[in-house]
């Protein structure tokens, strides 16, 4: 019955915004986002309003694939803006702490409970171990990562950075921005970072 | 957490049966040797394929069916799910499409949900009340579903979509899966964009490839080994949503219907072999 309200009201809008001049493709996607907001209830943590999208979400939803260098430029320039780093300038953690977040893929969904901390499942994307096994492959290895890079400042900054927030560095990555968005803590994001450049981490062994 | 005690059970499952083969595969690989992974799961879910379960919930929608049921005592033989009243054969074939009577597009479950409403006099609200099932509760219609499917085994998908509806739900289901957002800016495209991705070791189908997209959609419905259940498509719409971050998708939604029936046209040509077993 809410369905077919739904169905009128977007096509009210659907024809409201043809008569403003929009262009067809954001007709598409407004009409899209109105069926969206219909279709989904809050269930614990995870709220209607994960669909509200900012600007990078909305970009890269628009591009999915050749996208316009200047998007890519922009997007990658809204997010370098909104960069955090630690206030006590200290970018390596714990890595064996570091570890377990990789490990943990629990977190953010309405399953989870929003009292326990969120993992950053590295795991699920990434080799970065030997010992570990079961990794996927949505992002490139990160085995000897550190070994490779070197530890120094600028690597230090860049691996934290990548972390805080992927979408900085490589426009629309299917990476998480885990610190910016909220999934990890800045405590948190410094121990996986140590987990990728400590030379005593299993990932550089 | 039911859910995740559930994922942790099936990568246990996995896992146990792959561990000598993959550590031989990945110990010695420096970057991402899926190939052999690949295959070794493919192998364990042929050793699933042998005697399936959903047998058990065909069995039991075929009941359902065809019995008198509901406050005005009609059985689903009069339903019209997309041949005409009473078809089964072929049905889920063309499904998502059009209905004149609801003046929607629908797929099986909401179609199933609007003749308990409609035909057999059932209040909305009780037709609803349970979409997927439990070892406590079962769904009456994750059985019909099944037994719905099962009877479009060896078909190949037809899915019209030239009616102006099913070409707008077509439309708005294509931009729900590449809408990106949520706390981990998960798309479907996310997951679901590219040849040989993986989650750990869950082989992901790239639903932008016809093939694939094709092999995926003509598996589902499925019996899943990890839950000891029957599952519906809407079931793995659901389940993505959540590993997406997203609210709760609502059963038999708009935006449900819309995304499935993008997904079952780009499936157009895949020969059904649903309900299936998966691990
Ligand atoms: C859903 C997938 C996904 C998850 C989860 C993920 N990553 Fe990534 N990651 C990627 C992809 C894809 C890339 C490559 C594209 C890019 O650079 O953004 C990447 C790139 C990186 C890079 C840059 C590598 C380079 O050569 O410069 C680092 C470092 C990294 N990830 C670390 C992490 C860490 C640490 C975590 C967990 C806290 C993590 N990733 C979780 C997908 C993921
Ligand atoms: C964070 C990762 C992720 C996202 C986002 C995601 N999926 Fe999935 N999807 C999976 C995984 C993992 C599986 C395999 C599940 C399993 O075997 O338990 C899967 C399986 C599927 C399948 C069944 C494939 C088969 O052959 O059995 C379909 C269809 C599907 N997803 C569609 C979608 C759609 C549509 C969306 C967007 C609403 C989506 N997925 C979003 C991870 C994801």
């Amino acid at each position: 019955m809410k369905n077919i309200q739904f169905t009128s009201l977007s096509i009210a809008v659907f024809a409201a915004s043809i008569s403003t001049g929009v262009a067809a493709d954001s007709v598409k996607t407004t009409q899209a986002e109105i069926v969206m907001k219909a279709s989904f209830k809050d269930r614990g943590q995870a709220k209607v309003d994960r669909l509200n999208q900012d600007e990078t979400q909305r970009l890269c939803s628009q591009y999915p694939d050749n996208r316009p260098k200047e998007i890519a430029k922009r997007i990658e320039a809204i997010n370098l803006k909104l960069m955090k780093y630690p206030a006590d300038g200290k970018l390596l953690g714990d890595w064996k702490e570091g570890e377990k977040i990789a490990q943990s893929g629990v977190g953010k969904q309405f399953s989870d409970d929003p009292a326990q901390p969120a993992g950053g499942n590295c795991y699920a994307c990434h080799q970065l171990t030997k010992e570990e096994i079961s990794f996927g492959n949505i992002g490139p290895s990160l085995y000897n990562y550190g070994k490779l890079r070197g530890n120094t400042d600028a690597i230090q900054k860049y691996t934290f950075g990548k972390i805080y927030n992927a979408e900085a560095y490589s426009a629309c990555s299917n990476m998480p921005r885990f610190g910016h968005n909220g999934i990890l803590t800045e405590a948190q994001i410094k121990n996986v970072t140590a987990l990728l450049l400590d030379p005593d981490s299993p990932v550089n062994k | 957490m039911p859910y995740f005690k559930r994922t942790a059970l099936a990568i246990t499952l996995v896992a146990a049966s792959l561990t000598g083969a993959l550590f031989a595969a990945t110990s010695s690989a420096q970057g991402n040797s899926g190939d052999a992974t690949i295959k070794e799961i493919e192998k364990y879910r042929q050793a699933l394929g042998d005697g399936n379960p959903a047998e058990l919930w065909e069995a039991r929608g075929e009941v359902i069916w065809k019995k008198p049921r509901g406050p005005r005592n009609v059985s689903f033989e009069l339903c019209d799910i997309g041949l005409g009243p009473g078809k089964v054969k072929g049905a889920y074939a063309v499904l998502p499409k059009y209905f004149a009577d609801t003046d929607k597009v629908e797929d099986l479950e909401s179609r199933l949900v609007t003749c308990m409403v409609m035909l057999q006099g059932f209040k909305y609200e009780d037709a609803m009340k349970s979409p997927f099932g439990s070892p406590e509760r079962k769904s009456d219609i994750e059985a019909l579903v099944a037994f719905v499917t099962a009877e479009s085994r060896g078909l190949k998908m037809n899915v019209i979509g030239n009616h102006p509806k099913e070409k707008e739900a077509f439309d708005i289901g294509k931009a729900m899966f590449f809408h990106r957002g949520g706390p981990h800016d998960f798309g479907c495209v996310t997951c679901h964009g590219a040849d040989k991705q993986r989650i750990r070791l869950q082989d992901l189908p790239n639903l932008t490839n016809k093939q694939q997209a094709q092999r995926a959609y003509t598996s589902w419905p499925a019996y899943r080994v990890s839950q000891g259940e029957v599952r519906s498509f809407q079931w793995r719409l659901f389940d993505c949503f959540r590993q997406q971050r997203f609210p709760e998708l609502e059963f038999t939604s708009q935006g449900s219907i819309a995304l499935t029936t993008y997904l079952a046209k780009n499936a157009n040509g895949g020969v059904l072999s649903a309900p299936s077993i998966k691990r």
